[in-house]
């Protein structure tokens, strides 16, 4: 393919990720932050993101599995979540952690449990596109910035959603 | 927290800088950055974008260590940012340490944003709050919390000198005396006279720095303060009469004045009592002004009175007061035999020197020999770095040289101090440092501490 409609499906797919909330402006932070010197800037990152936040579920998962369920222990993990989130630009991650923060304070185990269902749905859903977007760990498949590089050519990005 | 197994996560930019480039135009490029937060995909973001804003970054993912390396690296950072929510330390309590023992300014940040968290942030003193996600735009201007302390600081030093005018001038003119030119009595007395009216504020700053180079308060001159102050009762110890019992040639009663104002504030931070300490007006707390009462206290026991009656020997007390921070800070983590080498509290380490007054320094670089294995920084740079008077030094204060050798800095850093230091200051001669500290490296550095108020301060009047 060539690199100009290999360009245009990534901005296609990045306008569509905005679009329907997975990404916000945070995310163009991270893209307008990497240069020659860092070049896998983004993908860096997000694989940060997708560490620290297996992480958390991890915790989250063990914590609320507890007798004596501690709120405290969960909100702050859900705390860090958001935050990290947050700092990527994962919207509707960031989201379901506010809502999930709110029931927290409720101190209501059941309502945890569903919320912290939701934030792994939303988690799973947001590591797929911007694998999809960036990189892709099976072999023979390419994600569309990998696609661009092999091609050659530069990765484009949105201007509209700085 | 392990401090063993756990590697430490430190990374320190290697901003280019290139010998040569004007003063002007590379502020605030340089600036040394330390970031502390335990998420490490903000972490990251963060360092990037302060490296894109040519800052120099150290990141750290844990304030205790953060703390430790601030202490180690003493005038090695511009300003800390600092995350509010970590598993290790609460990001306030980083802050009232940093604040407290290092006087540099911090910035909070947090995804928190409820308002009683951005209060907690402004009284325990940061000089500025950042929600998360931060964006460059946040960052761009951090520069300006450390200009706006500089500054405060040297209006301190004004408002400390102005305290004991008649001390100050006598001592400031009969010193000037000697290096005028002229021998003539009636000269002298017309350029008193000048003194009196020419412009107060610039002239104090003139005299200041010419009058006034950095103390550094050693382990052994701190126990000597600590003795005279526990001689006297810590109601009654006056700067003048604290000075007369150390008998320290060269020490003046502003240097004293100074150090018991901080003294007293990290004595009331012991005992989490909050009260005006007596003898001091308003003007006198430092910058800093944050609510004592968070320190953990120390089982009730008033070390201080028990000091002043003299069942605890001076030195025990810096010790107890070291080990007590050390209690507070580390939650039993670090053994307490660690105090010595490991300060805490930074009156009781040889290696940290608690420096005061103006913004020059001896650049006493003992502090490199003990830097801990791996970490990339070149400390007699940055020593040397930190020497800014004015804000316009902050570009080429960044020497963060890898390289190791000193030979390279020394052209570099004499044309950068002000000019009205080196006037009287013969730059390349070696200054003995009076509290005993040895110089080992970057003697020759010494231009800051000059030999010619070295004789001023042998003085008769004195």
């Amino acid at each position: 393919m060539e690199v100009d409609q290999l360009q245009r499906n990534f901005l296609e797919y990045t306008n569509l990720l905005f679009r329907e909330g997975f990404l916000d402006g945070q995310f163009s932070q991270l893209q307008l932050l990497q240069d020659e010197s860092n070049p896998d800037f983004v993908f860096e990152v997000v694989s940060l993101f997708f560490e620290d936040s297996e992480r958390l579920l991890n915790d989250l998962t063990i914590a609320l599995d507890q007798q004596n369920v501690d709120f405290k222990k969960i909100d702050a993990h859900v705390h860090q979540l958001k935050g990290s989130s947050s700092s990527i630009g994962a919207q509707r991650v960031k989201n379901t952690c506010i809502a999930f923060r709110d029931v927290c304070l409720e101190q209501n185990a059941e309502g945890c449990l569903r919320c912290l269902q939701q934030v792994k749905q939303e988690y799973l859903l947001v590591k797929t596109k911007l694998e999809a977007l960036l990189r892709v760990r099976v072999p023979h498949l390419f994600s569309l910035e990998q696609q661009i590089v092999a091609a050659g050519g530069a990765i484009p990005m949105l201007n509209d959603f700085c | 927290m392990d401090l063993g197994m756990k590697p430490l996560t430190f990374t320190s930019s290697n901003a280019s800088w290139k010998p040569g480039d004007g003063v002007s135009d590379q502020f605030p490029a340089g600036l040394r950055v330390l970031v502390v937060d335990d998420d490490p995909t903000c972490l990251r973001i963060l360092e990037k974008m302060l490296k894109n804003c040519l800052y120099e970054v150290t990141t750290c993912n844990r304030a205790e260590i953060a703390l430790n390396f601030l202490r180690d690296h003493r005038n090695g950072y511009d300003i800390v940012i600092s995350d509010v929510h970590m598993p290790d330390m609460d990001g306030f309590k980083l802050l009232e340490h940093v604040g407290l023992e290092m006087d540099l300014p911090v910035i909070m940040m947090s995804a928190d944003d409820s308002k009683s968290v951005v209060m907690k942030g402004v009284t325990h003193g940061a000089c500025d709050y950042l929600i998360k996600p931060v964006r460059m735009e946040a960052l761009k201007n951090i520069w300006q919390h450390v200009v706006r302390k500089k500054k405060h600081e040297w209006k301190e030093k004004d408002f400390e000198q102005s305290g004991s005018v008649d001390d100050d001038r006598h001592q400031k003119l009969a010193d000037d005396v000697d290096y005028s030119s002229s021998a003539n009595e009636g000269d002298w007395k017309n350029s008193k006279k000048r003194k009196d009216e020419e412009d107060e504020a610039d002239e104090r700053d003139d005299t200041s720095t010419l009058k006034k180079p950095r103390v550094v308060w050693s382990v052994e001159l701190h126990q000597q303060f600590v003795t005279a102050v526990n001689q006297l009762g810590i109601d009654k110890a006056v700067p003048k009469k604290i000075l007369e019992l150390m008998n320290v040639p060269g020490l003046t009663r502003e240097n004293v004045a100074s150090h018991l104002q901080k003294y007293r504030l990290y004595l009331r931070r012991l005992s989490g009592v909050s009260h005006h300490p007596n003898g001091f007006s308003n003007s006198f707390i430092g910058p800093h002004d944050s609510p004592f009462g968070s320190m953990s206290s120390l089982n009730g026991v008033d070390l201080q009175a028990l000091a002043a009656s003299g069942q605890l020997p001076p030195q025990s007390l810096a010790t107890f007061q070291a080990a007590a921070l050390n209690r507070a800070t580390t939650k039993n983590s670090l053994p307490l035999p660690l105090v010595d080498q490991r300060n805490v509290f930074s009156f009781d380490n040889p290696k940290l020197r608690f420096v005061e007054g103006q913004q020059q320094q001896n650049s006493n670089s003992k502090q490199v020999n003990n830097l801990l294995h791996g970490i990339p920084t070149n400390m007699d740079s940055r020593q040397l770095a930190s020497l800014h008077q004015s804000a316009q030094s902050f570009g080429n204060m960044n020497m963060h040289v890898r390289s190791q050798s000193n030979s390279l800095l020394m052209p570099m850093v004499q044309p950068q101090s002000r000019t009205q230091n080196l006037n009287e200051v013969n730059v390349s001669q070696p200054v003995l440092d009076r509290n005993g500290v040895d110089n080992v490296r970057g003697s020759t550095l010494y231009f800051c501490f000059p030999s010619v108020a070295c004789c001023r301060f042998l003085k008769p009047e004195q």
